[in-house]
């Protein structure tokens, strides 16, 4: 029933709008996606495999300082996220289910990652946690570094991060309404067996869609972990951070190789991401999966 | 159940690498840390490679050298902010000292090793295009309408300083007056098309992207941007140019708290060795050794060397740093006019 009203205005548009109109606005869109996407992607790949699959295979293994960049990445990127997961849960059940003065605040205070430039929000835990500051001195005193050390990669990034798992969730946590939730608190399920058995499966796949953008986004920030980094080789080097190294060091085939790494970890994000997408929409139309 | 069993993983996974990453927070007392500038990176690697070899035969015990590069002046504020360095190499006399000012280094620092804690020297020395097509021999070239000259911004990049006092100096030193200097080092920015932020990128526009037709850059630089090129660029040293000097310093504060004061200033005397002083050579650094220099004489073709700070009246890099690179001084200056 919902399909016929979207289908007739674009048969009528279709008709409507001469060839030229349509021929140029296809072409002008295929060719920026091309220029823009499609040609940094296949370049990404011929420069990596240039010399070779065994060549490609030794610029990925070969070096202790690229294997640690690997492993760096394996390991900070889902603290991250599981950081934001804890967070971003909390935050958006706060926002869905209460109004409370300050709500709004919160809801613009959740975005401000993203309009924050990565450098700063970088700059914003070296003020915080630099030697200059108290915290700073104090840590370093007794034996611990978090500036220049894994610890700050795991902040900058949960940082930048913030607000994928959040966004996702608070139109779910809407759509879906309190109602089966009262009615398992009124049948006399504890705060846990509510959260466990109805709320977690009614946004599973909201949180799931989050933790994959969040994860892509951890695993290739550059900006804020690269200010908080120390960048000292073999231990504080994520991936993105080895291929900017590399490629300063003239070392272009891996450097790319490193890249292609990435931009493959993108791709299975994408596809991940068509794949969910439409159990998350029904997730967010209630009245769609009720009829 | 599958998905049962994937996120017991994933729950098991994320534990454990949060559990590495806090740990992975305690102070790391036993290695040594070496900050850099970028334009140093492969010298370092062949140097600790060296010394830990070095150490291991004298002590028994095999150090661990670790090594950071980014640009010298982010390096310096690195260090400032926390970053544990044992011991610091950067470009410039004012980044080294700004961390003098910070208290992490003790006064002195540049007496408490030979040849006023220069290990190396280098200089600044153009690459052209091959057979030098406009055929830039000297400085005074640069400000010809038909050269474009490509160089860092002297804001932001060590290079770009150095190279900055190069052109003033072949002015003030062959007997030229500031304001000769002034207007000489004017027309020579007009012709560069493109200041880039870092030498890297100064590098990338001049050997990959066939812009312009000469480019400043350190000595051992240009010796690998050549050998990259395949053939298709050439070193041109002019008759003068300016003494850069990297000095080597180690960071008291730092050593004291790590407890790594002999281990670092075994590093910093190992640099002053007849082993350490050849690798450096090797790397197209001037090694300040006489007899090690003298040694690799072919490597490094004769010319005039003068040090920055004969360019100020006081003869100090404060006043360099104030004259020159400041907010609103000499380069600035410069800036807004040719716009």
């Amino acid at each position: 029933m919902a399909a016929e009203p979207e289908t007739t205005p674009l048969n009528r548009r279709r008709g409507a709008d001469p060839w030229y109109v349509r021929y140029l606005l296809v072409g002008l869109t295929l060719g920026i996606v091309g220029l823009l996407v499609l040609v940094p992607l296949v370049n990404v790949f011929s420069q990596a495999l240039a010399n070779g699959v065994g060549a490609y295979v030794r610029n990925l293994f070969a070096d202790p300082d690229t294997r640690h960049a690997v492993f760096l990445t394996l390991m900070v990127a889902p603290v991250a996220v599981a950081l934001n997961v804890v967070f971003g849960v909390a935050a958006a059940w706060a926002i869905a289910r209460f109004r409370f003065p300050g709500r709004a605040v919160l809801v613009t205070l959740i975005d401000l990652p993203f309009s924050v430039s990565p450098v700063v929000a970088g700059l914003l835990f070296v003020l915080l946690f630099g030697g200059q500051t108290a915290v700073g001195a104090w840590l370093r005193d007794h034996g611990y570094q978090v500036i220049f050390a894994p610890p700050a990669l795991v902040l900058a990034t949960a940082f930048v991060t913030f607000p994928f798992v959040a966004r996702e969730l608070i139109p779910v946590l809407e759509a879906v309404g309190p109602e089966e939730e009262l009615a398992a608190r009124s049948l006399g399920a504890s705060g846990w067996q509510l959260f466990w058995k109805i709320t977690v499966p009614n946004i599973k796949w909201g949180l799931l869609y989050g933790v994959i953008l969040c994860n892509a986004r951890a695993m290739g920030e550059f900006g804020a972990v690269y200010v908080v980094s120390g960048r000292i080789e073999g231990q504080t080097d994520t991936m993105p951070l080895r291929v900017q190294k590399l490629w300063e060091g003239s070392d272009n085939p891996a450097a790319f190789a490193l890249a292609s790494v990435l931009t493959l970890l993108a791709l299975v994000t994408l596809v991940l991401k068509v794949l969910i997408e439409p159990k998350v929409r029904a997730d967010k139309e209630p009245a769609a999966k009720a009829g | 159940m599958w998905g049962r069993v994937l996120l017991r993983f994933a729950a098991v996974y994320v534990a454990a690498a949060a559990v590495w990453v806090a740990f992975a927070g305690f102070a790391r007392n036993e290695q040594l840390l070496n900050v850099a500038c970028d334009p140093t990176r492969e010298l370092w690697r062949d140097v600790n490679a060296a010394f830990a070899d070095y150490y291991e035969r004298q002590h028994g015990v095999r150090p661990f050298v670790r090594q950071s590069h980014g640009g010298s002046g982010s390096q310096a504020r690195s260090v400032i902010d926390g970053l544990p360095a044992d011991v610091i190499s950067l470009a410039l006399w004012t980044d080294t000292d700004a961390v003098r000012k910070s208290g992490l280094l003790d006064a002195g620092w540049e007496t408490r090793y030979p040849n006023r804690s220069l290990p190396y020297t280098s200089t600044i020395v153009f690459v052209v295009r091959k057979g030098n097509p406009k055929g830039v021999r000297d400085w005074a070239d640069l400000a010809r309408p038909d050269v474009e000259v490509i160089t860092p911004s002297p804001k932001t990049s060590g290079n770009g300083k150095w190279s900055f006092l190069a052109m003033w100096g072949s002015v003030v030193w062959r007997g030229g007056t500031d304001a000769e200097a002034r207007a000489f080092v004017t027309a020579a920015y007009r012709r560069v098309p493109v200041l880039d932020a870092a030498a890297r990128g100064a590098t990338m526009t001049f050997a990959q992207k066939n812009i312009g037709d000469v480019h400043l850059t350190w000595e051992n630089e240009a010796h690998l941007e050549v050998k990259e090129s395949g053939g298709a660029l050439e070193i041109v040293y002019p008759p003068v140019s300016v003494l850069a000097e990297p000095h080597v310093a180690v960071v008291d504060a730092n050593v004291r708290r790590k407890n790594t004061a002999a281990v670092a200033d075994a590093y910093v005397e190992f640099l002053y060795t007849k082993e350490a002083q050849e690798l450096i050579a090797r790397h197209y650094h001037r090694p300040t050794d006489p007899a090690v220099f003298a040694r690799h004489r072919g490597l490094f073709p004769e010319l005039r060397l003068e040090r920055a700070t004969t360019l100020v009246r006081s003869g100090t890099w404060d006043d360099v740093q104030k004259t020159f690179f400041a907010e609103g001084a000499i380069f600035d200056q410069i800036q807004a006019a040719g716009r």
